[in-house]
């Protein structure tokens, strides 16, 4: 009997790997990357079995490696996500996103009401409430921001 | 007594014994703020009134206070008077009356204004009122009536009745009760009940709360009646809040067999008959004193606690 023929995804040369993304997160992963683009190539896997997580997702992004401030946002939706640095198919660099325990100049608060929301110069601020699923406390009106008013924000 | 913060901003800052020092303070500026007795702890000191919102019982026992210990008050009763009206913002406001005094009191209907001019000014700032969101000077006040009248804050059963749902005052205080060994009720009809969330952070402190939209199941327990007003505007039917309105109305005669103390944050419209005022269960408009005795012990340790 013929083996069933499996699809290899291509190690990629330059970029950035994602993994251990909470499962079905991984569309709103590349939207805060601002992706899919024209010019990068992306392969995602979703619901792929994991042994820690039970079942997670994984982005490869060819050609570009992502900043901070981006890991600040992704951490938001996925605090177990993995981030591998790949520079000529090897991995130069490897963490985990950390959840920071202030969320600064990153999201709205949600209520209109905000000191935030008005003219004042002032940045938004939020700290964590819970982890996992993460909620937020603003920082100014004590308004609580949940996860999908987070994602929707990202 | 040396606050552990520099300033008053939401009661979820102030730990237990924050409180207690800060009501124990309290009685000793009573027989001052009741006139027998002189104080002049602030006599140069200035505080900085900035009502952008009409506030009467507020403002006024601020400014009482202030004077009652020696100090002066400048500032404005609303927005219209200041410069926010040519549009200035907080921030240039706020920098610049910090120069002229030694403390703030403010009041803005924007919630988190407070805490946002607590981080432009050095001096101590006190929220007056945000919005809908803290008021820590009000249920400073509650808790000060409740250990003033009855003697202890712990052991007590507090029956928080009205509005539950909007009322800011019911949710600070619920925060506050709950870092003492009490007993919380909540009576409100099924649409205006503490909300979830409010109840869940009690539920995690540990916190066992009776809900009921029955006031009968807890007037024969309670020993406080902490009564907020429901608002016409939260239903769309007129004669579903007429029914509503009636089954939390407050008189001398549902009270006859109570021990309850009822307590209000006034202004109250109808939702306490007025043959209550004069008996020994009403006890709303010495509750609105005891703001002056209060707001005192925290100017005091604000501006001046080395005396």
């Amino acid at each position: 009997m013929k083996a069933p023929k499996e699809l290899k995804v291509k190690p990629i040369k330059n970029g950035t790997v994602i993994d251990h993304i909470k499962a079905n997160k991984a569309l709103s992963v590349l939207r805060i990357l601002g992706l899919p683009s024209q010019e990068t190539a992306v392969t995602i896997a979703m619901n792929v079995q994991s042994s820690q997580m039970g079942s997670k997702d994984i982005v490869k992004i060819e050609g570009r490696e992502i900043a901070p401030k981006e890991l600040d946002k992704i951490a938001l939706i996925a605090p177990k996500a993995t981030i591998n640095i790949i520079r000529d198919y090897e991995i130069v660099d490897k963490g985990q996103v950390s959840l920071l325990d202030e969320i600064n100049n990153i999201l709205k608060c949600q209520n209109p009401n905000c000191i935030t929301n008005t003219q004042e110069p002032v940045i938004t601020r939020f700290h964590i409430t819970r982890k996992g699923q993460v909620t937020l406390r603003c920082y100014y009106c004590e308004r609580i921001m949940y996860e999908d008013e987070i994602e929707s924000q990202l | 007594m040396v606050l552990s913060q520099k300033d008053i901003i939401s009661i979820k800052d102030f730990s237990k014994k924050d409180i207690i020092e800060t009501l124990k303070l309290a009685e000793k500026m009573e027989p001052i703020a009741r006139s027998r007795e002189k104080c002049d702890v602030l006599s140069g000191k200035i505080l900085g009134a900035l009502f952008y919102e009409p506030s009467t019982r507020t403002r006024l026992s601020f400014e009482a206070a202030m004077q009652r210990l020696g100090g002066g008050v400048i500032g404005f009763a609303e927005a219209g008077v200041s410069s926010a009206t040519k549009g200035e913002n907080i921030n240039d406001t706020v920098r610049i009356v910090a120069e002229y005094t030694d403390a703030l009191v403010i009041r803005h209907d924007m919630e988190g204004t407070a805490r946002y001019v607590a981080g432009l000014v050095d001096i101590p700032v006190i929220n007056a009122g945000d919005g809908a969101g803290q008021h820590p000077t009000q249920t400073l006040l509650d808790l000060y009536t409740m250990q003033r009248l009855l003697g202890e804050i712990d052991e007590l059963h507090v029956a928080l009745v009205g509005d539950l749902k909007y009322g800011r005052t019911v949710h600070s205080l619920a925060y506050a009760l709950a870092k003492f060994d009490v007993k919380m009720s909540f009576v409100a009809p099924k649409e205006l009940q503490m909300p979830d969330e409010i109840l869940h952070d009690l539920s995690s402190l540990g916190i066992n709360v009776n809900e009921t939209d029955d006031i009968h199941d807890v007037l024969n327990y309670a020993d406080v009646l902490y009564v907020t007003r429901i608002q016409k505007e939260r239903f769309p039917d007129p004669q579903e809040y007429s029914k509503i309105k009636g089954a939390y109305l407050i008189n001398a005669k549902l009270l006859e067999n109570s021990h309850a103390i009822v307590m209000h944050p006034l202004p109250r419209v109808d939702e306490i008959s007025h043959d209550v005022d004069n008996t020994p269960y009403g006890k709303y408009f010495e509750q609105a004193f005891y703001g002056v005795p209060v707001r005192m012990a925290l100017l005091k340790s604000l501006i001046n606690n080395k005396i």
